[in-house]
């Protein structure tokens, strides 16, 4: 099951034969413009969406918004692509707004979370504040909603 | 209940007991007794009202708009649907006095035939068809006259032998392309035909157009947009099949005024008006629905390419529906009769179909298998078939 699982997340395969019938493709063709859209850099993986919570209760996943100093040469690029090397970090982006980074980690504890952000994050020069918030449910991601509406049982002959 | 008198026999009025039962009825009881059936039995959408839909409905009660509309229907609502039909189906009714909202098309249909028919009048329809149109004029005192539609002719109408039915009686054509349940569509040399018998006989037409967003191939084009059509066509449309509404029941007719007046006159005596909370939903339909609604349609025909396709390879012989969510392949190869046929698949295969038998003259020697279910569920269908396909042939 984990080994299953670290295999999704990280870069799940991709069906060509179906994806290719989908789309009315050949499997050659369909690998061919997969290829070039990798090369392009617009296709950067393909990873399963889970519900961490069904799976593990103790999962942790934070949000946290960050605030830094620019550098005078990189921007905010310097300090983001540092931040964003960090295995622990799933997601970052620059926002506008009150704060300038906004990004998920994940942990498999509480603890090894808060770590990672007073050791880790925080210490970081020209990361100037953190704000964490624990995330306690999920309801949908990437256009997926976490909970199945409730069966509905439809006529199983009608005119 | 002490002392009470025999009560009398005839309780039930003559033409009400004389109607035939649904042959629908009896599948619908076994099927009810089974596990793990595959259906392929249902008439309705597999898909659920688009959210946007139904957060409208939600929306409507929470602004407590819980009364009565008017009994034409929410003007908002007329306007927004003879919008509809100017842009997509090139139909020009106005929404003061040529629209009326109604409870689903079937309570439209009735209404229209119940407007039109004096005792007596026929109406001709095309068979097979859906199952509540014979039944429909039988209850308004009329007597419904089927033409069969032919597999060779794919299923659309025959004008010739419409025009050989035409009696001295005969007050309209009622007619439901794409069709439930052959899937057959009316286009081209067949659809002018047709329109030049009923304006050359002088008779009214109702076209019950609620697969009309559902085609595959050629756009839809309403008989009613044809020379000398609209002023003698009831046109009968609903929100049930292309955006997924059928527990909604919000459905609508559109004809010259008298016609619509004469049917609001009986809407406003049985109905008073179309329920508030759907109509609500039916103008979000129109306004933010089309996205979902072209979806859907694009899986529809995705899942009719496979299904037909897999039927023929079995050895059913099935026309490409251009329509509706049906396929209707021929079983008379195996020998046995459409509702033997659909009794023995059911029990040895679970698999439930409707036999064509059903649907009137002109159904027998056919089954209908409705795909609006899973494209899983059809691969394991046209497995179970395709077995059973096999047994009998070896026998």
């Amino acid at each position: 099951m984990d080994k299953l699982l670290k295999i999704l997340t990280e870069n799940a395969p991709i069906d060509l034969a179906k994806v290719a019938k989908a789309a009315k493709m050949t499997e050659k063709e369909v690998a061919k413009e997969l290829k070039a859209l990798e090369k392009s850099g617009l296709y950067r993986g393909c990873t399963a969406i889970l519900d961490d919570a069904a799976y593990d209760q103790e999962q942790v996943r934070a949000l946290i918004e960050v605030r830094i100093t620019p550098r005078r040469e990189g921007g905010f690029n310097q300090v983001a692509r540092r931040i964003a090397k960090f295995p622990e970090v799933s997601d970052l982006a620059l926002v506008s707004g009150s704060y300038d980074l906004f990004l998920t980690v994940r942990g498999s504890s509480l603890k090894e979370v808060a770590n990672f952000v007073a050791a880790k994050l925080a210490t970081i020069d020209g990361v100037i504040s953190t704000s964490t918030s624990f995330q306690l449910k999920k309801y949908k991601e990437s256009g997926h909603m976490m909970e199945d509406d409730e069966e509905y049982e439809r006529l199983k002959v009608c005119p | 209940m002490s002392g009470s008198k025999s009560v009398r026999k005839d309780r039930v009025a003559r033409h009400i007991a004389a109607l035939p039962p649904s042959g629908i009825r009896k599948f619908f009881d076994l099927v009810s007794t089974m596990d793990d059936v595959i259906s392929l039995g249902i008439g309705e959408p597999d898909f659920t009202t688009p959210w946007t839909i139904r957060e409208s409905g939600i929306y409507s009660i929470e602004r407590g708009h819980t009364s009565y509309t008017s009994n034409l229907g929410m003007l908002s609502l007329r306007r927004e649907i003879c919008q509809y039909l100017a842009r997509d189906y090139r139909l020009a009714y106005h929404p003061e006095n040529e629209c009326i909202v109604t409870v689903g098309v079937s309570e439209a249909l009735d209404i229209a035939i119940r407007a039109i028919t004096s005792p007596g009048d026929e109406i001709i329809y095309t068979s097979p068809s859906f199952v509540s149109y014979p039944a429909e004029i039988l209850m308004a005192h009329g007597v419904p006259v089927p033409v069969a539609t032919k597999r060779e002719n794919n299923f659309a109408p025959d004008a010739d032998a419409i025009e050989r039915a035409i009696t001295g009686k005969t007050k309209a054509i009622l007619i439901n392309f794409p069709c439930n349940p052959t899937g057959a569509t009316l286009s081209g040399a067949a659809l002018k035909r047709l329109a030049d018998v009923v304006t050359k006989h002088d008779l009214l037409l109702i076209t019950d157009e609620i697969y009309s967003e559902l085609t595959y191939g050629e756009a839809h084009v309403s008989i009613a947009t044809l020379p000398g059509m609209r002023e003698r066509t009831i046109f009968l449309h609903g929100f049930s099949k292309a955006f997924a509404m059928t527990g909604w029941r919000i459905g609508y007719a559109c004809a010259p005024a008298d016609l619509i007046d004469a049917m609001k006159k009986i809407h406003q005596y049985a109905i008073m008006s179309a329920p508030t909370v759907a109509q609500e939903a039916a103008l979000e339909a129109l306004r933010r629905g089309g996205e979902a609604k072209a979806e859907m349609h694009a899986s529809y025909q995705e899942r009719r390419d496979f299904f037909v396709g897999g039927l023929n390879e079995i050895g059913l012989d099935c026309v490409l529906p251009h329509g509706a969510f049906y396929a209707f392949p021929a079983i008379k190869k195996s020998g046995l009769s459409s509702e033997e046929f659909a009794e023995k698949l059911l029990e040895k295969e679970h698999v439930a179909v409707i036999p064509g038998s059903a649907f009137g003259p002109g159904g027998e020697g056919f089954v209908r298998c409705s795909y609006a279910t899973s494209q899983e569920e059809l691969g394991e269908a046209l497995k179970r078939i395709s077995r059973f396909v096999g047994k009998i042939a070896k026998k």
